[in-house]
Order: structure tokens, then C-alpha cells, then sequence
């Protein structure tokens, strides 16, 4: 894709993260595991990181996590997001130990605290088949 | 291992900054050389003894930079480097154009940064071109930013230092008036400093309280303002170190650490890699914290300033709030910090930005700071950080 100044752009799914997108598409998590090392790994990869081990596989996680940062941002970031500012830019830290970056939804910004429970909540964009991956604070019973 | 501090920076030469060019328009090829021949010119050395260049690249000849510069000056190279590390670019640079001169391979190298984005255009009809905001993330097709960064508005530099501010104050707390005041000190060192973009114009904490949140915490005020102008710094062995117009700047340590390029994937985001670089550096150079006269620190954002003056081991972990607030960090200051103003006050020329704090730091040590000059500054400290405090260099200067 040639995305240009106005347009937001959306990821493409590569032959190494197709498995992650298409997930998300069916609102489930897929990330990568590493079995010799025990550790779990994102962004996808052909080797995990590290020990270069060749035993990533693909598996399920729920997707909670907690706020490892965030920032409200007053200015837009780049142009394509002139109109949604403040733009609710955090990272969560899934469960199962990696990181993601994303954008926190279902908020008021003066709500938000690091080490807050999230949940996840998948934005289909119907134009182009892809869902992105944006996080709200947890139900007080801790449902999603 | 390290250095034996036997490679000294003879000349240094950085361009007045300006918001917008009053220079005529250069293609970045003509802006190195200019700044070669100026820096050659400083140390009082004729071109002919340089024999090594380093170069960020060039924005005319996207490959073969090196070759390109040798070919364009004239001057075939026993060293040809090229260094992509963002911000921590110009320190990087001085340390491996020192480690080429101890080795033998070469006598003299430049160390050139260009800075300034006014080039002239082609008439024609260019290529649609990736658009400017993307910076230093990929939006190529492969890359790990464009899937999983830029489709969330994970782009450029304010909304992840504010992610790394946010979480220093969920840890250690947070007190803007404390980072206001590294702003107000580095405006005293800029208002002392002519080639300042910010000459002339004093700041108070107030005004940087009241300057336009940008990415809640950073205002405004706690960023560099961008520049054109260019930096560079010539270093060269002991014997043309003699032959030189100055009191040679010798390169005595150096540490480099690469820990990630986004910072959501930091091992632990409050552990800057400046720490394992200033500690490579102080020792290589068998000297202290307090042996420092000067510092010249990497200062994107005035967050970067007061956590690299933790990592680095001046303040310890957690304290830097209070400890900027108990220090003086102008140029008459008991902590002297970026007294040619830094690049959030003499402005930042792009990747020369870099470079600025390298010319700082050898500026004192060569005694030439005029009204902004240390007394008895023997010592320099100075940092490079590229990327969100991802990739960072540390480099110990020394007169004598």
C-alpha cells in the first residue's frame, strides 16, 4: 500500500505475521510461543529473539493484560490523525508477558492508571477485511 | 581494552542556527563539504592529511555515501565509515574515527553532520515520496513499525518520550516544575551563546508551565525546536594533534549500548542503555563521576536530560527531580550542562543535533566558550541517545 498524507494506514500482513492478523480477524489473539525457552513472543518472528531458536508456534491467549504506559496526546502524532486527538496511546503488557503497542478506547483520559486491567476490543474495518487490536479498562468483575 | 586517549578532536565547527536559511540552499553533499573545509580550517591542518571520513549518508546518493564524499572532496580514504544510529550518530562517529586513528588506519577523520533541510529542488516531477511524518519509523512493507507502531498512531517522538515520562512518574513521581527548570538553565546557557537559535530570549519555569501540552506530560517547552545548520568535529592523531591550532580534545573513553528501536519492546523502560555506556566509559578512561567539568547531554526532550543524568551515574535512580532543582546547570553552575544551550535552546539541526553536543564538550576543553566559557574545564562529558533512548553513546573528552 502507498498510504499518503490523509489516509491512516493499515497493516499488511506479511508470510511471517499472517497468522496473528487472520486471528484477530475471528477476534481471537494469536501470538508466538517459544518452547525451548519458555517464553512467549511478539511481533511475530521467523526465530525467537534471543536464543534464535527455529521453535516458535502459534497459540491462543486471551489477550488481558495491564497498562505497562500510556500518553494523552493533545497534538496529533502525524497528520492522518489531525481529527482524534487526544490520541490514547499505550502499551499493554499481556499476561503471558510481551508487549503491545495500541491505543486505549471506552475511557475518559483521567481515568487511566498504569497497572490498570484491560481487556481487548477488536476493530473490524470492513473496507479492507482488517481488525486492530485496542484496549478498555476491565469490567469491574473482571469479564471482558 | 579501550582507548589509550592517543585520537584528540583538533577542530570543531557548527553553523549559527536558524529557524529559517538566510545560507543559500546546499545540497547535503556541499553541506559536508563546506563543513569539512570549515573544521579543516579550525584545527589550522591542510586538507591533505585526511584520510578518513564518516558520514551519516547523504541525501543525494541514498548508497555509496562514503565513496560519493571521498570522490566529491578529492580525498581517497583509508577509513570509510558510515554510522546510522539517529541522535547517538555524531558520538558514535567520534569514537570510531578515534579507534581508526589508534589503530593506525588512518591519521585525521572527518566527522561531518549536515543539518539543514533547505536543498535545492528539481524542477522535474519527483517520485511520490514516503510522507514526512513517518520519520524514523518504516513504513515499508516487512517492517515491524508498519504493522504493529503506525497503524495505532505510534509515530514519531513526542507520544513515546511522553510514554517513558508517564511511567517515570508512576515509579519515581514527577514534577514538571523540575523539568521545566532544565529548560530555564539550558535558556541561560543559550542566552550566552550567539549562534543560539534562542539568543536573547530568557525563559522562566512558569513559561514552560504554561507553553501548549503536547503528549501529557511534555509541553511544549521540553522540546527541541528544529533548526538548519550542520556540526562537525575533525580528530586526528597525536602528531597532528601538536601540529594543531588548539589545546587538543583527547577521546579518552567511550561505551555504546543498543538496546531496541521502539520502545514498547524495552526489556525495562526506565533502564536507559546510557547507563552500560557511561559505565564502559568511565572506566575506560580510569575516571570519576566528579572528575567531570562539563556534560553535554543528549537533550530531545528535558525527560532525556534528567534521566540520562541518573543512568549516567551522576544523581542516583529516582532522584533527578529533586536534584536538578539543587543544582545549577548554567555555564556558571556548580553542574554545567549543555552550555552552548542545548538543542531544546541553540536548537536541533536534525541528526547534527548530535554533533552539538560533541562541539559543546570540546568547545570548553579547548577554552573557547567566550562568555559561556567553564573556568579550569578540563573534563567533558557527552552523550548521544538515538531512537526513544534506544540506542545510546557515551563519550569522556579530555584536555590534557
Amino acid at each position: 500500500m502507498t498510504p499518503t498524507s490523509g489516509a491512516r494506514p493499515l497493516p499488511e500482513p506479511t508470510p511471517v505475521s499472517q497468522p496473528f492478523w487472520a486471528a484477530l480477524r475471528e477476534h481471537r489473539i494469536r501470538i508466538q510461543y517459544s518452547p525451548s525457552s519458555d517464553t512467549w513472543v511478539f511481533y511475530p518472528r521467523t526465530l525467537a529473539p534471543g536464543t534464535l531458536a527455529d521453535d516458535l508456534e502459534w497459540r491462543d491467549i486471551s489477550g488481558a493484560g495491564t497498562l505497562y504506559t500510556f500518553t494523552v496526546a493533545e497534538r496529533p502524532t502525524a497528520p492522518p490523525w489531525a481529527d482524534s486527538v487526544p490520541q490514547l496511546l499505550a502499551v499493554v503488557e499481556w499476561d503471558e508477558g510481551p508487549r503491545l503497542s495500541t491505543e486505549l478506547v471506552d475511557v475518559d483520559p483521567a481515568d487511566i492508571r498504569i497497572g490498570m486491567r484491560l481487556a481487548p476490543v477488536f476493530c473490524d474495518d470492513p473496507d479492507t477485511g482488517t481488525t486492530l487490536l485496542r484496549y478498555r479498562p476491565e469490567d469491574r468483575d473482571g469479564s471482558a | 581494552m579501550g582507548l589509550r586517549g592517543e585520537a584528540a578532536i583538533v577542530g570543531i565547527a557548527e553553523l549559527p542556527a536558524e529557524r529559517k536559511q538566510t545560507r543559500p540552499e546546499l545540497f547535503t553533499i556541499d553541506q559536508y563539504a563546506q563543513l569539512a573545509r570549515q573544521v579543516i580550517d579550525d584545527a589550522g591542518l591542510p586538507p591533505e592529511v585526511v584520510n578518513g571520513l564518516v558520514t551519516h549518508g547523504v541525501a543525494e546518493s541514498e548508497m555509496f555515501a562514503p565513496a560519493t564524499l571521498s570522490e566529491y572532496l578529492g580525498l581517497p580514504l583509508d577509513f570509510a565509515e558510515r554510522v546510522d544510529l539517529g541522535g547517538a550518530t555524531s558520538a558514535g562517529m567520534v569514537w570510531r574515527a578515534a579507534v581508526a586513528v589508534e589503530l593506525g588506519i588512518c591519521d585525521a577523520v572527518l566527522c561531518v553532520v549536515p543539518g539543514s533541510l533547505m536543498v535545492p529542488r528539481s524542477q522535474r516531477q519527483q517520485p511520490a515520496a514516503t510522507p514526512p511524518w513517518y520519520g524514523a519509523s518504516s513504513g515499508r512493507y516487512g517492517s515491524p513499525q508498519a504493522e504493529f507502531e503506525i497503524p495505532y498512531g505510534n509515530v514519531g517522538q513526542n507520544g513515546p518520550y511522553a510514554q517513558i515520562a508517564q511511567r517515570y512518574a508512576a515509579e519515581y513521581g514527577y514534577d514538571p516544575r523540575s523539568t521545566a527548570k532544565i529548560a530555564v538553565d539550558q535558556r541561560t546557557n543559550a542566552c550566552a551563546h550567539p549562534g543560539a537559535v534562542f539568543h536573547g530570549k530568557p525563559i522562566t519555569v512558569d513559561d514552560v508551565l504554561a507553553s501548549p501540552m503536547i503528549a501529557d506530560p511534555i509541553r511544549m517547552l521540553d522540546v527541541v525546536m528544529r533548526v538548519q545548520g550542520g556540526a562537525a568535529v575533525l580528530v586526528a592523531n597525536a602528531d597532528l594533534a601538536r601540529r594543531g591550532r588548539h589545546r587538543p580534545v583527547w577521546v579518552k573513553g567511550f561505551g555504546e549500548h543498543v538496546a531496541f528501536k521502539t520502545p514498547t519492546y524495552a526489556a525495562d523502560l526506565l533502564q536507559t542503555p546510557i547507563a552500560r555506556a557511561a559505565d564502559r566509559a568511565f572506566d575506560m578512561a580510569g575516571l570519576r563521576r566528579d572528575d567531570v567539568d562539563v556534560a553535554s547531554i543528549y537533550d530531545c526532550y528535558t525527560i532525556t536530560v534528567l534521566m540520562s543524568l541518573e543512568d549516567a551515574g551522576f544523581c542516583p535512580k529516582g532522584t533527578g527531580m529533586r536534584w536538578v532543582t539543587e543544582h545549577d546547570l548554567t555555564f556558571r553552575g556548580d553542574f554545567p550542562v549543555n552550555t552552548a544551550g542545548g538543542q531544546l535552546s541553540f536548537g536541533q539541526a536534525g541528526t547534527a543535533g548530535g554533533m552539538h553536543h560533541v562541539v559543546d564538550g570540546a568547545r570548553q576543553v579547548m577554552g573557547r566558550s567566550s562568555e559561556a566559557q567553564v573556568p579550569d574545564c578540563h573534563t567533558a562529558f557527552v552523550t548521544g541517545n538515538g531512537g526513544i533512548m534506544s540506542e545510546q553513546v557515551a563519550l569522556l573528552l579530555q584536555g590534557a
